[in-house]
Order: C-alpha cells, then structure tokens, then sequence
C-alpha cells in the first residue's frame, strides 16, 4: 500500500537552513537512556562511563558528538539523569552499566525512540528560542553545558547547551513536528 | 476648506516631516496628512473634530486627548478583508499612506446619526437603566420584555465597533524577553532612570513607550520656541543619545505595557506597523513580550483630568495639555478662537501657545477667586482676557462647539450666568492625576497626596521590585495640580443638564449622584451601577472626577470614598497579539503516531483524542461509517483486526520496592502477581473514586511496564512521581515514561495467534505456554518486543509492543498476515463498540469521579487482605456501601434499532413530573450489528437489583423504554479470551 512519508521526516516543513542566522537540523542516530537511583547507583554509573556526575541541570560529556565513544550525561532532576551515546553502542552499554550497577537499586530504561532531537546553531538561536521558551537564555543564566527541562509555546523540551550559538533540543516524538514548525515561525519573526 | 489641505497646519514647527506627505481616507473622505502625524493630529489638521458618536446618546464626540487616555475617538480601520479593525484610538494610529478609517457608532452617517434620538429617551436611560430592563413586564412569559424587546433594541443600538467578520491574514508574534530593569515610559523619567539604569553594561535595560517616538512629554515642551523649548529638547537629544550609544539598552516604541503580574512578569504589546506601512511580507502585524524583569521603573506619567461642566463633550472641547501636544508637536492648531477653562496654571501655557500658533483666545475662565497677577498680566499684555472665579455653565454647537455662556462663582459656589463666549475650541486644564495604574496592578499601595490632589504610589507590594519615577510617582509641577473638582457648580437645577464624566461609556455627573441617591456608597457599586470606568478606556480621564462626585454626593472626603481596583490589560489589546502563532496548523501540537502514515494511506477517518489523532474507522469504497464500524468489528469477531494503541500511556518502573509502590497506588494485590504475568487494576483518588484504569504488567521481580489511558499518561505519571517524592520517599522504586517509545499493535480476533506466529521468535504462543494476561519479551518481524497477551474486545488477543521507529514496519508485516486470515485494521469506534459488547468500562466515559469500584461490578479487583492503599479510607466511607448506589448495567432498548443518546437520563416513568429525580443515566451508546440490536451501559440506582425491570430514557421526540439487563452483553464467561 502507497503511503505518505513518515511525519518526523518529509511532513515537517523543511528544517531551518540559513548561513550567518540559524541551521535547525535533525539528530539521527542516537541512543537515550535514562537512568534513576540511589547516590550508590549513580556513582557506579559514573564510574562505568568514566564520567564525573553532573549538578542538577548541568551536562558532562566524553569524547565528541556522533564519534564512536562519545557519551553525554545530564540531570533534570534530582535522581534523574539522561544518558546519550551512539544508537550501536546501546546494547553493549546497557550491558555494561546493569553489570555495574547490579548491586544498587536503580532504573535503566532504553528510550532512544522516546524522543526527536535537533541541533539548533547560528547567532540568532538565543533569540529564536526566546520566541517560544520562557527561559533566559543569557550566556550568564544560561550557560554552556547547562541542561534544563523546559517548554517551547505548548511542547515540553529539553534543552541544553553546547556551545555559546549551539543549543540541542529534544522533544517527544509526536510533538517534533509542531515544534519545528514553532521555531519556523519564531525565525520568521526574527526577518 | 480644502479636501486635501493642511488647513489648519501651522507654517513651521513640529516633530512631522513636512517632506513626506500621506494621503488617508476618513469616512470615505481623501485628506492629506504627513509623516510623524498620528491619525487624530492629521483630522485636526483638515479640521475634523467630529470622528464618532457616543455608545448611549449616539452625542457627537471629536478627540478629547493626544495620547492612550483618549476616550472619544475611537475609530474602525479597514486594510481590506480579515484587516479590519474596530476600537483604535485615533490618537494611538500612526499616520500611514493609504490609511482608511472609518467612523463608529453611528447610522447611516456620522453628520446624520438616528441613533441620536436615544437622546430623547434620555430620562429612560439612565444609571442603571440596563439592570431596570431585567425586571420589565413579563407580558408573554418570563422575561418577555428583556428578551423581545430589550435585548434585541439595546444589541442593536449599543455598541462600539463591529467585530471582524472573516480570519485575520496577518502574523502575530511573541517573545520572552528576559532584563534587569524595565522601564515603563520613555519621557524625561522613564529615560533618565534607563540611563542610570544602564550605566553598569551588565545590566539589560528595557526601555518600552506607547508613543511612536521617544521623549513623552519633551516632545511637546520642545516645541516650544523659547529658551524652555530649546533646552527640553537638548535634554531630549542627549537622553536618547546617551542610551542609542549603550548596547545593553534595547528602547521598544509604539509598545505598551498593558499587564503587571507576579515576580517582575510584566506583558507588552509592541505594534509593529500597518499592513500597508510594513516592509516586509514577514513582518508580524504585532509583537506580545513577556517579559521577567528583576526590577520595575514606572514612568508612566501622568493623565489629565476633564472638567464636568453642562455640554462638555462637544467636538472641540479638549484637554489644555492635548492642545499643546498638537500644537507644538505636530504643528497644528486645534481652532480658530478659544476658551480656556483653568483649574490651574497650565492652562496659560496651553492659552500662550494658542496665541503663539495665531489662534485667538477669547478668554481665560480661571475657576479659582485669585489668579497671580504676574501671570494674569502676562496673559493680558497678549491682549488675552483672564476671568478670575468663571465656569462654563453652558455650550453650543452640534457638530462642534460653536460658543459657551461663562458664569461667575460667587462666594458659597452659587453660579451666576454670565456672558456668552464665540468660540470652536475649549481647553480644558483640570488639574493632572499620576498615572498609578500599573503600579496598583502590581498591588502596589496608594495613598492620597494632599498636595498633588491625587493618589501616589504608598509601597511596593512583597516581591515587587518595582518603583515609580516622575509624575506617576507624584511628582508634579505646580502648575499642573488642581484639586479634583468633580462637577463644577451650574446655574440652576445640575440635574437637568449633562455634564459628561465618562465620555466613552456616555455617564454624566447625574448619574452617579443618582446612583449615590438609590443607596449605591461603594465605589465598586457605583463603578457597576453606573459603568463609570467601565468601557475600554477604563475611564483613565474619569475615574478621579466620578470618585469626587461620589465623594460629594455621600458626605465624605475624596480619600475616604477610596478607589477602585486597576486590572489588566491598561489598555485595550488586540486578540491577535494574544492568540500570537498558536492559530491554524500552530493552536496545539497534532501528535500523531508511528503508524499514522500509514492510516492515512489506508484512507482512514480520524478523530481528535486530547492531542493525538486516531484513526476512528477505514471506511472501503461504498461504505458510510456505520458499515465501515459493523465490517471492523465483524473481522475482530470472526477473524481478526488490527488496532493502533500506541496512543495508551505507558510507563516503566523498576526498583526493589516497586511492587509495593503499585500495590499502594492500586487497588489490585500487586505484590503476588508472578513476573510474566499481567493484571487489569484500578486507581482511585483519595475519596475512594476511580481515577484510571491500566494494566500492570510485571516483567521481572523489581520491574514493571504499566498502561494508562491516552488522555491520562501525563497524569499518572505526575501523580506516580507525585507520591514517590512526597508520600513515600522511602520506597526505592522510579517511574519512567516509556509512552513514545513503544509503539502498540492489538492484535485480536480469534485467528490472532495465526495472525502472530509466524512473526514471533523466542516464545510458544501455545495457550498453556502463553495464556491470557501473560506478557513476555520476543522478537516480532524481527524486531525486539514486548508482548502481552490481553483483551479489549473479548476475543483472543495480543498487543504487540516494539521501539516506535520500527512500529510501522511491524503493522506492515501484521497487517499483511492479517489480511490472509480475512482480518482488518480496525479503528478507535470499532474498538468502542467491541468493548461495549463486552461491558469494558473507559474511564471518564462510565465513570465521573463518583463511582467506586464496586458501582462498576469490579469490587473483586480489590485485593482481599492488602494493606493501605490510596481510596481505601474513602471507600470506607458509609455513604459509598450505601443503598441507592448508582451501579453500570446494561441497556436494551424495546425497539432494537433505536440507539440511545449518550449523558441521557433514565427515569422509572415515561413522562415525569419535572422535578423527578432520575434514577441514572446512559454512560456508552452504540448500534451493535454484531448482536443486531442497540446496546447501552448506564449508571442506574441500585441497577443490579433492578435487571430485567422496564425503564424509560427520555430523548429527543419522546422517551425511549429500555430493559435493565447485565452490561455484558456477549460472552458473558470469558471463554473467548482464552481461545
């Protein structure tokens, strides 16, 4: 049977692609975890991924985006922490951490198709976010390697930054459209 | 006068840039004005004083004011289809070529008003005659005369502007904007506390005003030929110069802050331009800021009052400081010969600056006994008449003020008429009140000033930090205090003559001493009574003099009548900025699922469920949705069907304590559940009430995957969290939503094994293998799954769970399977009606959040012998194990065609007397072609003692008889689930 083409792809308006303003662009690829626990749990955690534990709201990360061994690790709440690494290496960490962890009481859950993510980058994010996200993105209340829950208009986000003109988003599946359509508008405001 | 002259623009002077004409329409009539103009500077300028008729009297009225407080001039653009707007001040509407504005209020024609005969029932109208209307003569029935004859009379007549009638085509924006200062205002305080403000760079100052350019009252002082002109406006330049070069100060112009709300949040309306004027194609119509400011500076300023004399609303008569605005900031001359009437001193500016622009004053009518002789001097040096103790008693004119009749105050304020005064321009210097509006949204405290004769900002309310600079903090010049006069003395009877106090909802002085006479003390009554300050102006010239009258009129001081409450919005907003992107494809996320696309091929109907669509049926050529409905739900009864559920709520927990966790939550034994196996469970609230339904399945010991409704997944979640924060944070179990991450495909019928075998690795379907209520890890077409074997339709059934990305493929291979066996994807209305067959309740539809587990015949869910759990106080209740409890039974009505109509009542009689209270009413309703007559589960009193009894629902075209029958209307042993 003939069908239109899958809604987080070709139904999105086309993501945002203009030089010296903004690129929006789909992260593919990706494994999501998330992980919640006793402080005990945690530290094996951090220990198996060589990573130190993020503050509440902050991002820790090892090795660079999309490369093989790269993970990132952040806390949106207090036991709440997302874990994000190459889609390939899900198995064999999901392995790795239930091994190290087994002793601690804790949760572990795969939701890597929980989830759409997006790079937004370019000088003009800052204030395209501001169009719909309440948050104040100043570099000062907003710094890089922050990580938050937040909304953008009526979806619920994450959102954290990687560099001063490079945030990530993600969204729950279903809501990837609207918000790509909401930050098309936003950066039409922005002429 | 010329059609296209500038008849009245002075030669020189002004903020305008006579290099840049622009032709507009008004009323269909072509007039030239000029870049920098607002509308209502660019009608004076052609000579236009008459732009609208009162909403009551249908009076005519020209432009009172120069800026936000106008409450006369409002006018209608029209730029073209869905552009439409009504209500604008002309004084707010920048000036733009092509500009078409058109008048209100009136029919057929602003010079030829019908409506104005409402003047002659004036003694009809008066305060209160709204309210009078309820009460009228109930000739033919209750409230006859309100509803044939009031009403219609006063939809018709009352009124401001028409609503748009087709969609708006234009952009509405937003932002969150985030500084450490905002400053509301940009005159000389505004601008000034923003260059302080920004003198440290760390800090973002916001400087936001209505005006379209900086400067606020500057900009009339400057226009000033003198030394005061000049150096106001050197203040001005080095002002805005000081804050252009700062990087942290962003100065937002034509915006308006209209809303303060909690912790520094304050809204503004930043009007962009005119479809026409815009630049771009992109260019949103108007902006809405949010703004989170750490501290708040009012500059607002201050408003000037009107004086409350008989006829004081007559085109011409304007606001002394108005007259002056338009005079030295847009050049142009009001009228031709005036009359200034002067609470204080800075109506003799308004008086200089008349003469200076070449317009004659008549006369200065100073209420006051004794006038400084320097002044007074001053004035008649310029051959400027000043009359000590004079009022205007009286005015003439139609369409415009043509003369006033002066009167001399004599000692004890008896009023003796005095000559009659040529004229077509009165200006008005009442006296200036701070503009504390905002900051009493803010719950500010305000007390009264004595020296200012106005209410001043007192305290910032707890954790506000806001503060008021300028004259809205009471910092007011000499000349422009004036006690508040409310009505000033007549000759004669005042109750005879309408002396004007709130122009825009048409209340006079008489009404609000009438509203004081009928027993009316409050302010807040008399403000409802006699709607004072109730139209879109919210009576900011008004509100003062009304609380004088009322002052007056009860014996007591001004201070002691107190003031009525300032809310939100300040000034009118329009419902674009509001509604900003969320319209159209933008209102709301449409979420849809993995499988929508294919759904959508398939030619699928959808239907809204909370933000998701589903799939209500897949209708096949020639079939209308009953047939479509009948068909799904045969394939599922005789073969199979295939449903997309990924829609349920789903969430993970895992941890020693889980099971604990949920059998607390639940009203089910949780803890004896064997990992693999799955139980239907309940929630309640706290009152013993279900709340939701699910599944809990225990996939290993310390780990469970449990279901929710579509529209309660955020909820449950919430509340999981909710209890697990708060009620037992010793419980070391974690939620994790999981509901986007599977994608679920019911797979039921009685050929659903043969539909999944095929496709299933690493588990034995067998029934002994994997029976009823099992759940088990698999692969399915190749993709890791989790499978439960459960039913919603009281067949054989599966949901097949697999990662959303790979769900379409999944259903593909299913639904290939499927079509083999004669089965079909079946849609969310097969699925009601399966359900229904079958007495499966759906929470929120048989149950309203006052119905136990026992009302629905599921009392035995509730584990035997478990421990505290949430509803188990509530369901102790008496009252909840009392007799008369509604209970779900089923419905078969006589006439087995007929389907009952859902929420409707079931009574014992065919017609009862009205009062009879009903017995239950019907929950679910469905034609069953399956069973080949209607069914109906309903709620009905004591409805298990009552099976096979005769009851009657009444509907539309009479009542239905039905039969009390058990809600399970096919197999009522279950043995079809276990095939």
């Amino acid at each position: 049977m003939d069908e239109a083409p899958s809604p987080e792809t070709a139904e999105m308006p086309p993501l945002l692609n203009r030089p010296g303003f903004a690129r929006l662009l789909p992260v593919l690829g990706l494994g999501r975890l998330v992980f919640r626990g006793v402080p005990a749990a945690e530290a094996r955690l951090g220990a198996a991924l060589g990573l130190a534990l993020p503050a509440i709201n902050r991002m820790v990360h090892r090795g660079e985006r999309g490369e093989p061994g790269a993970r990132a690790l952040m806390r949106f709440g207090p036991d709440e922490l997302l874990l994000l690494l190459p889609r390939g290496e899900l198995e064999s960490a999901i392995a790795a951490i239930s091994q190290a962890c087994a002793a601690e009481p804790h949760i572990l859950v795969d939701v890597s198709d929980r989830h759409l993510g997006f790079v937004l980058e370019g000088p003009a994010v800052a204030a395209i976010l501001h169009s719909g996200c309440p948050l104040d993105l100043d570099p000062r209340a907003f710094p890089v390697g922050m990580a938050t829950r937040s909304l953008f208009h009526k979806a619920e986000i994450l959102l954290w930054r990687i560099a001063p003109m490079l945030f990530r988003i993600e969204t729950g599946r279903s809501f990837a459209p609207y918000l790509v359509a909401q930050i098309g508008a936003g950066a039409r405001d922005l002429g | 006068m010329s059609g296209r002259g500038h008849t009245f623009r002075l030669a020189a002077g002004g903020r305008i840039d006579r290099r840049r004409p622009l032709h507009f329409r008004f009323d269909g009539r072509e007039m030239a004005g000029f870049a920098g103009d607002t509308l209502a500077s660019a009608l004076l300028a052609n000579g236009v004083h008459l732009v609208g008729r009162s909403f009551k009297y249908h009076r005519p009225r020209g432009i009172l004011a120069a800026g936000v407080e106008e409450p006369n001039a409002l006018v209608t653009t029209d730029h073209g289809p869905g552009r439409v707007t009504p209500n604008l001040r002309a004084t707010e509407i920048v000036l733009h070529e092509g500009l078409v504005a058109i008048s209100q209020n009136r029919w057929p024609s602003l010079d030829l008003d019908l409506g104005a005969a409402n003047a002659l029932l004036a003694p009809f109208l008066a305060a209160g005659f709204y309210y009078r209307t309820f009460m009228g003569p109930d000739l033919a029935g209750r409230n006859s005369a309100w509803r044939w004859l009031y009403e219609p009379l006063i939809r018709r007549m009352a009124g401001l502007g028409r609503p748009p009638s087709v969609p708006d085509p234009d952009r509405y924006a937003g932002r969150f904007a985030h500084c450490e200062v905002l400053v509301v205002g940009a005159g000389e305080a505004g601008l000034a506390a923003a260059v302080e403000a920004s003198e440290d760079p760390g800090q973002r100052v916001l400087v936001c005003d209505e005006q379209a350019e900086p400067g606020g009252w500057l900009l009339t002082a400057s226009g000033d030929p003198g030394p005061a002109g000049r150096a106001a406006a050197a203040r001005l330049d080095s002002l805005l110069e000081t804050l252009r070069r700062r990087v942290n100060v962003t100065l937002l112009a034509r915006t308006q802050a209209f809303g303060i709300f909690a912790q520094g949040f304050v809204a503004l309306e930043e009007r962009l331009g005119d479809p026409f004027a815009a630049t771009s194609a992109c260019r949103p119509r108007a902006r809405l800021w949010q703004v989170r400011a750490g501290r708040i500076v009012l500059a607002t300023g201050a408003i000037e009052r009107p004086l409350v004399f008989p006829d004081n609303d007559r085109p011409g008569i304007m606001l002394a400081g108005a007259v002056e605005t338009y005079l030295h900031r847009y050049g142009v001359r009001p009228g031709d010969r005036a009359v200034i009437l002067a609470a204080c001193d800075s109506g003799y500016a308004a008086a200089e600056a008349l003469h200076r622009g070449g317009t004659e004053v008549a006369a200065i009518l100073d209420l006051r006994p004794g006038v400084d002789p320097a002044l007074r001097a001053r004035m008649e040096a310029k051959g400027i008449h000043v009359l000590p103790a004079a009022t205007i008693i009286a005015t003439e004119g139609a369409r415009r003020v043509r003369a006033v009749v002066s009167g001399r105050i004599g000692a004890g304020g008896a009023v003796v008429p005095g000559p009659r005064i040529a004229c077509d321009l009165v200006a008005m210097a009442g006296g200036y009140a701070p503009a504390i509006h905002l900051f009493s949204q803010a719950r500010g405290a305000l007390r009264w000033d004595p020296a200012v004769h106005g209410f001043v900002p007192a305290g910032a309310a707890p954790g506000q930090r806001i503060e008021c600079r300028g004259a809205c903090a009471g910092i007011l010049p000499e000349a422009m205090v004036a006690p508040v006069h409310g009505a000033l003395p007549v000759a004669g009877d005042p109750d005879r003559r309408k002396a004007f106090v709130d122009f825009q909802n048409d209340v006079t002085a008489r009404d609000i001493r009438l509203a004081t006479r009928e027993g009316f003390v409050s302010v807040e009554h008399v403000k409802r009574y006699t709607t004072t300050g109730m139209a879109t102006d919210q009576g900011k010239t008004a509100n003062l003099n009304a609380l004088a009258i009322v002052a007056g009129a009860t014996g007591r001081s001004l201070p002691e009548a107190g003031l009525t409450t300032f809310r939100p919005p300040y000034a009118p907003v329009s419902f674009g900025v509001l509604a900003g992107t969320a319209r159209g494809e933008l209102f709301e996320p449409l979420r849809r699922t993995p499988i929508d696309p294919w759904a959508c091929a398939a030619g699928a109907v959808f239907e809204p469920v909370g933000l998701w669509r589903r799939a209500r049926f897949f209708p096949r050529a020639g079939e209308d949705e009953a047939a479509a409905v009948a068909r799904e739900c045969r394939h599922v009864r005789t073969h199979v069907g295939l449903f997309d559920a990924s829609t349920l709520g789903k969430i993970e927990l895992a941890g020693p304590d889980a099971a604990e966790f949920l059998e607390r939550l639940y009203v089910n034994a949780v803890r004896n559940l064997a990992p693999g196996r799955c139980r239907y469970a309940l929630m309640l609230d706290e009152a013993g009430f279900v709340i939701e339904d699910g599944i809990i399945a225990r996939l290993a010991a310390d780990r469970f995957h449990v279901t929710t409704t579509t529209g309660g997944a955020a909820r449950v979640l919430t509340l999981f969290e909710d209890y697990r924060q708060t009620e037992w944070p010793e419980l070391r179990a974690w939620p994790v939503s999981i509901t986007e991450q599977w994608a679920v495909i019911a797979v039921q019928g009685p050929k659903a094994r043969e539909v999944l075998a095929p496709l299933v690795e690493g588990l034995d379907l067998a029934p002994g293998a994997f029976p009823h209520m099992a759940v088990a890890s698999c692969r399915v077409a190749g993709i890791a799954a989790r499978l439960f074997r459960v039913s919603f339709t009281g067949e054989l059934g599966f949901e097949v769970n697999v990662p959303a990305e790979e769900g379409r493929a999944v259903w593909k291979a299913l639904h290939r399977e499927a079509e083999k066996h004669g089965g079909a994807a079946y849609g969310t209305e097969a699925m009601h009606v399966l359900r229904a067959e079958k007495g499966y309740i759906i929470v929120g539809q048989e149950t309203d959040g006052t119905v136990t587990p026992d009302d629905l015949g599921l009392g035995r869910l509730v584990g035997a012998g478990k421990g505290d759990f949430v509803g188990r106080r509530g369901l102790s209740r008496a009252a909840l194990a009392a007799p008369g409890r509604r209970q779900l039974v089923g419905l078969r009505t006589e006439d087995p065609a007929r389907v009952l109509e859902e929420g409707a009542q079931v009574v014992a009689m065919p017609d009862p007397a009205p009062g009879t209270p009903a017995l239950g009413h019907v929950t679910s309703a469905y034609a069953s072609a399956w069973l080949g007559h209607s069914i109906a589960l309903a709620l009905v009193a004591d409805g298990r003692a009552r099976l096979g009894t005769r009851v009657h629902v009444p509907m539309p075209g009479g009542a239905v008889a039905a039969r009390i029958v058990p809600p399970v209307f096919i197999d009522p042993d279950g043995k079809r689930v276990h095939g």
